[in-house]
């Protein structure tokens, strides 16, 4: 819990972990409690997959003919609830940024080890009510979103447990954000300086401030619109007076940072990926921290762009399309690095670089036409379409759910000290890669030519191009069969990793795989170069 | 170095060349209906040649890198010790920030021949609280203009129909009918949740607020009959909320308006 080092525990024998029950157990251990967050996201990733395996069941022919249409509503509700709130957010920072930040910053654990365990433990009870929800009365069915006075109409049991299950999540979701700040301001190694950190800790850095300043907004309006539902008042609620457009720019001011606290921690896990695989330091270290902060601060004044057919003043449109193109300038900066960080590599084609290089095309594709919806003319018609199903795929799926597979072949050696099996991971990569663009790539021409977003039915001519989508849905649901063989053999077959099998320089791997309680059997390195591949400080680590 | 340097030149070309045959050759979008969607095309066409060529440019770096560095069999060490260079970052900052604010303006100016810059309720008399507000939507013609026009149309939303309002011939409509080649204004407001006109041939769309009226103005320009879809979720038949939109020529417009038409009752 703290970082100055105990001499005398240093001559003693490490601590080692106790049985794979620890798992289950309100564990203080900043790793124990980033591989609960990683295990419940996922299995939570199963089931927002089934109900997106419904939806492309149901729009596989045009009529409403797979389930009742309330039911679809509350399937597609939960399914873009579950998949942002227990899955990806869960995930690219809770998960990892446990497992992680404390290693990068050299402490031996998290700043707020019991914080850490509740902000964990809020996850799977709020997780479980929601999708309880559905056998009450139903569960929500007004969209993620959940606009009134839509929210306020629909049934209101499912309404509020939703309300309340994302207002636990918020929650979580602040104290882990504060946890990260503490840690890497505050538990730093003596002698570690901010711009030695890896870039994962710059991410989340970025990530929880958008956090700490956006998430009580949402709680905030969330807390209202229960009002509304319960109590009769009238904030958001036209029939009393209220304003629906207000409750649309209070939720979008938390959850356009949203789309930010899911992919600024993909964009500091590929960075630490992308070196290591391709034996070259990470090009551009200093202008990756200013585009991140950049990202960060732009980040927070581009929130109207999802209300662009609203009824928001010319005005507000043009300044929040200015806005909203120019975080492409900074995002486009780390794209440029990555490229150049591969350029004159010696890169090893394995899983986890492949994952991570589907991320960089995919997200290209996602970031461009982010930036044509940015502009109001052109968004004022594919707005709520299956353009922007398709974009934001594009980004959370193509992007960040790839760099989480990336993540898991980086990773599991050092959790494990067992290595994956290259031949199905690379099997997981290509049929995730095809079945992701045959699902999603199509889905914008639907969108472009009159389809809109969040419905069970449509018109007969679209009927091909969805049932490509389809199609392509199917893959990714087969996608998942190769990796779960695969983990569950090679956590108890796997061939034994070593420490360092990547013989990568971050700090991490310069302790046993897996890792004794305390981090480090001694003093925690001091790593000043976590990126000097191709230097002397590497050609000594390859004699550890 | 030199032969280098002309593969790099040909491909380079070859991508542009490649975005702008695609750009110009591929149609993604749906008829054209109204004086909109040819400047919405127009827009589309050289977003998606820049997308393009920055799109084919990026995989292609990625899927060379991935070949050409790739480590051979039993190759040790590490790569160059590269760690960044400040005149390439200043470069790749530049170049986009000056691509992006090109289109920003570019999309304004576009946004304004649409008429999306007008000033809808620019009379600050009508702001008194019982005079309700009205909020932005795409014009095309000033206020005043609307008054003079009898093509003004109320629209009024609700789970799931659109219903027209004709106030000039005193009568509601299940379809909207207009004549081609004229302005048109709609009043717009929902009576329940929020719901959204969207015509994909006109590409505009404007959502449908509860207590809020938005104006939405459109001159379609080719007769034919097309889909008024709502685009936002207002619940379990949103899917099937669907009206349709008959552009006409005018003579058939006043047939149909004047036998729909009902007398003023005199009280």
């Amino acid at each position: 819990m703290t970082i100055s080092i105990d001499p005398q525990k240093t001559n003693n024998e490490s601590l080692q972990p106790k049985s794979w029950l620890r798992y289950f157990s309100f564990s203080l251990d900043h790793k124990v409690i980033g591989i609960q967050y990683l295990v419940c996201g996922f299995l939570f990733y199963l089931i927002g997959g089934t109900l997106a395996s419904a939806i492309r069941i149901e729009l596989a022919s045009p009529m409403s003919d797979f389930m009742p249409r309330d039911v679809y509503n509350q399937v597609l509700t939960l399914h873009g609830t579950i998949m942002i709130f227990l899955w990806i957010v869960p995930v690219v920072n809770g998960a990892f940024g446990n497992y992680l930040i404390p290693f990068y910053v050299g402490a031996r654990d998290m700043a707020f080890p019991r914080l850490n365990a509740v902000a964990f433990w809020l996850i799977p009870p709020s997780g479980l009510m929601l999708v309880a929800s559905y056998f009450v009365e139903g569960a929500a069915q007004a969209g993620w979103t959940a606009y009134p006075p839509l929210s306020i109409t629909t049934p209101q049991s499912g309404q509020i447990i939703w309300i309340l299950s994302v207002l636990l999540l918020g929650g979580s979701s602040i104290f882990g954000g504060i946890n990260f700040i503490a840690t890497i301001i505050k538990l730093r190694r003596p002698g570690l300086k901010l711009m030695q950190l890896p870039m994962y800790c710059w991410a989340m850095l970025g990530t929880s401030l958008l956090v700490v300043l956006s998430t009580p907004v949402l709680a905030g309006t969330l807390i209202l619109l229960s009002f509304d539902i319960i109590a009769n008042t009238g904030f958001f609620n036209p029939v009393l007076g209220g304003n629906v457009v207000v409750y649309q720019h209070l939720f979008w001011f938390y959850s356009h940072p949203a789309v930010y606290i899911m992919v600024l921690p993909a964009f500091g896990l590929v960075s630490e990926i992308l070196p290591v695989h391709a034996r070259k330091p990470l090009f551009g270290y200093t202008t990756m921290v200013f585009s991140i902060m950049g990202i960060v601060v732009l980040g927070l004044v581009v929130w109207a762009h999802h209300m662009f057919t609203s009824g928001t003043p010319p005005w507000m449109r043009l300044f929040f399309t200015i806005a909203t193109a120019f975080i492409a300038v900074p995002t486009g900066i780390k794209f440029f690095n990555w490229v150049a960080t591969l350029w004159g590599g010696k890169i090893s084609i394995n899983s986890a670089m492949l994952f991570s290089c589907g991320f960089i095309i995919n997200f290209v594709f996602g970031g461009i036409t982010g930036v044509a919806l940015a502009q109001v003319p052109f968004d004022i018609h594919v707005h709520d379409t299956y353009f922007v199903v398709a974009h934001f795929h594009y980004i959370v799926y193509g992007g960040t759910v790839f760099i989480i597979f990336s993540s898991i072949y980086h990773w599991f050696p050092k959790v494990t000290g067992k290595m994956l099996t290259e031949k199905l991971g690379i099997l997981h990569f290509i049929i995730t890669f095809i079945g992701f663009n045959l699902c999603f790539a199509p889905q914008h021409w639907l969108g472009l030519n009159g389809m809109p977003r969040r419905v069970a039915e449509y018109d007969p001519q679209f009927q091909f191009v969805n049932q490509i989508s389809s199609l392509g849905a199917l893959l990714m649901a087969i996608s998942t069969i190769p990796f779960l063989i695969n983990v569950f053999l090679s956590v108890r077959n796997g061939k034994d990793a070593g420490d360092n099998p990547w013989k990568a320089l971050t700090p991490e791997w310069l302790t046993s795989s897996p890792p004794p309680v305390e981090n480090w059997k001694g003093e925690a390195p001091l790593v000043e170069e976590p990126y000097g591949y191709g230097k002397e400080i590497s050609e000594k680590n390859k004699n550890i | 170095m030199l032969n280098k340097n002309i593969y790099l030149i040909l491909i380079i070309s070859l991508v542009f060349a490649t975005s702008f045959w695609i750009g110009f050759n591929v149609n993604l979008l749906p008829a054209e209906a109204s004086i909109n969607a040819p400047i919405y095309d127009e827009l589309f066409k050289i977003l998606f040649i820049i997308g393009l060529i920055i799109f084919l440019g990026m995989t292609i770096a990625v899927i060379y890198s991935l070949f050409k560095f790739r480590k051979r069999n039993n190759q040790i060490g590490d790569g160059i010790a590269l760690e960044g260079n400040l005149s390439l970052e200043i470069v790749w900052t530049i170049i986009p920030s000056i691509i992006v604010l090109l289109i920003g303006l570019y999309s304004y100016n576009i946004y304004d021949r649409m008429g999306g810059m007008k000033e809808l309720n620019h009379n600050h008399e009508m702001m008194s609280s019982n005079t309700e507000k009205i909020w932005a939507g795409i014009s095309q013609t000033s206020d005043n203009e609307i008054a003079i026009n009898n093509l003004s149309i109320e629209v009024s939303a609700m789970q799931f129909a659109f219903l027209f309002n004709y106030p000039k011939g005193n009568f509601i409509s299940g379809e909207l009918h207009v004549p081609v080649d004229q302005k048109i204004s709609m009043k717009m407001e929902s009576k329940d949740v929020i719901h959204a006109f969207w015509v994909p041939e006109f590409r505009i769309k404007q959502d449908i607020i509860p207590g809020q009226p938005t104006i939405l103005n459109f001159t379609p320009t080719k007769v034919g009959k097309y889909p008024i879809i709502c685009a936002e979720l207002c619940g379990p038949y949103h899917g099937g909320m669907r009206a349709s939109i008959i552009v006409e020529e005018e003579s058939d417009y006043n047939e149909w308006f004047n036998k729909n038409k009902k007398p003023e009752v005199n009280l």
